[in-house]
């Protein structure tokens, strides 16, 4: 009888040290959160992006003229990671840039709890598991033109445009960067310290200066030459463009509290 | 009384502008009634691949998936829809087409697939690009050889049909129109496309009607003996890209096509073989126009390809030897695989 008193009084103390253990998720003791607003800012090698612009033409890391109509692309799965080193996942982040759509390159991200943030994270494109995952809405929506319906999954970076040392027809541009399976996935995963900690704080809306840079395409572990490489919709070669934009591709510049 | 009579006017106004906009949208029933339907999982069969929690089939949504299956509204000139290519009576395959014709004439490059037992699939079409139920019917819309048209404007679409607002509102809860509503429902349609009721199923369940005759006991031992490898039961395929020796050189590169590596250069996916009997012609061209030749193909006109499967080249022997005898006995199996319940569901059929 006593033994079982002691099971009992034991059992209880562990229930009991379970339970008041703080859990980062139970609702009750959730912090509160804050947003931040990110202005996404589209240049080609330090130059402003102007879509069609024919009179300036953008000159690669090879020195080959190009202009640019399209430029699109995915980035998901945000996380900001906190002073002491913890990563804080932005749930539902996914966020699609559209170079012609000027409301995409200033969005917000919601639901972060309080505190001060000292680096970011996020993957260039869409996760594994979304592409993956049948038909989705919202940003994901196939219907955005981001979704291949042949060998399905996402488009991460899209580009298209035209350069006179392209051998394609009409002189096209093709860069369709995607797909998820080895050898040729092409997720990548961007992280900076940010220029300056970020505050998150209810009621204030703190702002990002993240700049796209589409030259980043074209230059970094392969300088790509056009007359060469003007098409890519997945594939080897779109490893070879997502291994160059992996690092050059995006860049915090601003930070406002 | 006078409100009444504002009631009816109005009533009559609304009939007036809602046939105004269906103009043109001839021969689709949207009043059919829900069908009582529930995904069952047949005794003989494994777990399905697709995952029904997010979208589980309701009469509801898999009558408005059955609508659309039948609309033309979703090709580029509202003349091609699902069932252009995927014909109910020949397991919806596309019977006596070789490859899918689609808009203004265009021919495509590929033998339109029979839709049936698709929860089991992991991945879709000939090259296995697709790897899901939901974005599968993706392909075809935007194919320009297909239905040529886009998300945007198959969803405008349906919205300017004032048929479709309800159909939706009853599947889904409310009358938002969006690409994932539309794949969502065509997925629970073509989903319950479940083809278990074969003669063959009543012999592996032991049920009525599943007596084999001794020629399809024969045929059966030696599909078994010959053929199940690929083929495997009960889907009747190995779901597996496989090369079968067609040509030398391959038109068609197939799924190297999505994996880039030469080892894949004029592999396809082994079709199932259920309902064999209806969906000619065969093979990813429709090359073969009976089953007669298909078995000839394997008996002597396997060729060495590059990547043409080990299990058609064993002890110096290209193919799988066959005997008149062994082929007759090996197709009255194969007509054992033939599902009339499946293709003469009335359920699956276009609404009345």
């Amino acid at each position: 009888m006593k033994k079982l008193i002691m099971l009992f009084c034991g059992l209880a103390l562990m229930v009991f040290a379970a339970s008041a253990k703080p859990n980062p998720g139970d609702p009750k003791k959730a912090t509160k959160t804050g947003n931040i607003a990110i202005h996404f800012k589209n240049v080609v090698n330090g130059q402003e992006l102007k879509l069609n612009d024919s009179l300036s033409l953008y000159k690669n890391a090879n020195g080959d003229d190009f202009k640019i109509t399209t430029f699109k692309y995915y980035i998901s799965n945000v996380s900001l990671i906190a002073k002491n080193g913890d990563k804080v996942a932005i749930p539902d982040s996914y966020f699609l840039v559209n170079a012609a759509d000027s409301a995409t390159q200033n969005q917000q991200i919601a639901n972060i709890p309080e505190g001060k943030y000292t680096g970011i994270t996020f993957t260039i494109g869409v996760d594994s598991l979304r592409n993956f995952a049948g038909a989705q809405t919202g940003v994901l929506d196939p219907a955005k033109g981001m979704f291949w319906s042949w060998n399905s999954g996402y488009i991460f970076v899209k580009l298209e445009g035209e350069s006179p040392k392209s051998t394609a027809k009409k002189n096209r541009l093709t860069f369709h960067i995607g797909g998820v399976k080895a050898p040729n996935n092409t997720i990548r995963t961007f992280t900076q310290k940010l220029p300056k900690t970020l505050k998150i704080n209810d009621g204030k809306l703190p702002e990002l200066e993240l700049i796209a840079n589409a030259g980043a395409l074209f230059q970094g572990k392969t300088t790509v030459d056009f007359a060469k490489l003007n098409f890519t919709m997945g594939g080897p070669n779109s490893v070879v463009v997502a291994d160059n934009y992996a690092d050059g591709l995006f860049k915090i510049t601003q930070v406002k509290n | 009384m006078k409100a009444k009579g504002i009631v009816f006017l109005v009533l009559l106004i609304f009939i007036m502008v809602s046939t105004a906009f269906n103009y043109g949208f001839k021969g689709i029933n949207y009043s059919i009634a829900a069908d009582s339907v529930r995904f069952a999982v047949p005794a003989n069969f494994p777990k399905p691949v697709y995952d029904f929690k997010d979208n589980p089939v309701t009469s509801n949504g898999f009558k408005l998936g059955r609508i659309l299956f039948y609309d033309p509204i979703i090709s580029k000139d509202k003349s091609i829809s699902c069932a252009n290519c995927h014909q109910s009576f020949a397991a919806f395959a596309n019977l006596d087409h070789a490859v899918s014709h689609g808009v203004d004439e265009c021919l495509g490059t590929r033998n339109a697939p029979p839709l049936f037992n698709l929860a089991w699939q992991k991945e879709f079409m000939w090259d296995g690009g697709v790897h899901h139920i939901e974005v599968s019917p993706m392909n075809a819309m935007t194919n320009p050889c297909e239905m040529a048209t886009d998300l945007n404007t198959i969803v405008s679409r349906l919205q300017e049909t004032n048929a479709y607002a309800p159909l939706f509102k009853a599947a889904f809860g409310t009358t938002e129109i969006n690409s994932q509503r539309t794949f969502r429902a065509l997925a629970q349609f073509t989903s319950m496309l479940v083809s278990a009721n074969s003669k063959y199923d009543k012999y592996i369940r032991k049920e009525k009607g599943g007596d084999f005759t001794a020629e399809e006991i024969a045929g059966y031992a030696l599909f078994k003996q010959k053929c199940s490898t690929c083929h495997q039961e009960p889907l009747f395929t190995d779901l597996a890209y496989r090369s079968n020796g067609l040509d030398l050189k391959p038109e068609d590169i197939g799924r190297d096509s999505i994996t880039h590596l030469e080892t894949d250069r004029g592999k396809f996916r082994v079709p199932s073989l259920r309902n064999v009997e209806l969906t000619s012609p065969y093979m990813h061209d429709g090359r073969f126009e009976t089953l007669k030749e298909v078995l000839a193909h394997y008996n002597s006109g396997v060729k060495p390809t590059a990547n043409l499967d080990p299990l058609l080249h064993q002890n110096n022997v290209y193919g799988i030897r066959l005997t008149t005898l062994e082929q007759s006995q090996l197709i009255a199996f194969l007509k054992t695989l033939t599902d009339r319940d499946f293709v003469n569901d009335k359920r699956f059929q276009a609404p009345e």
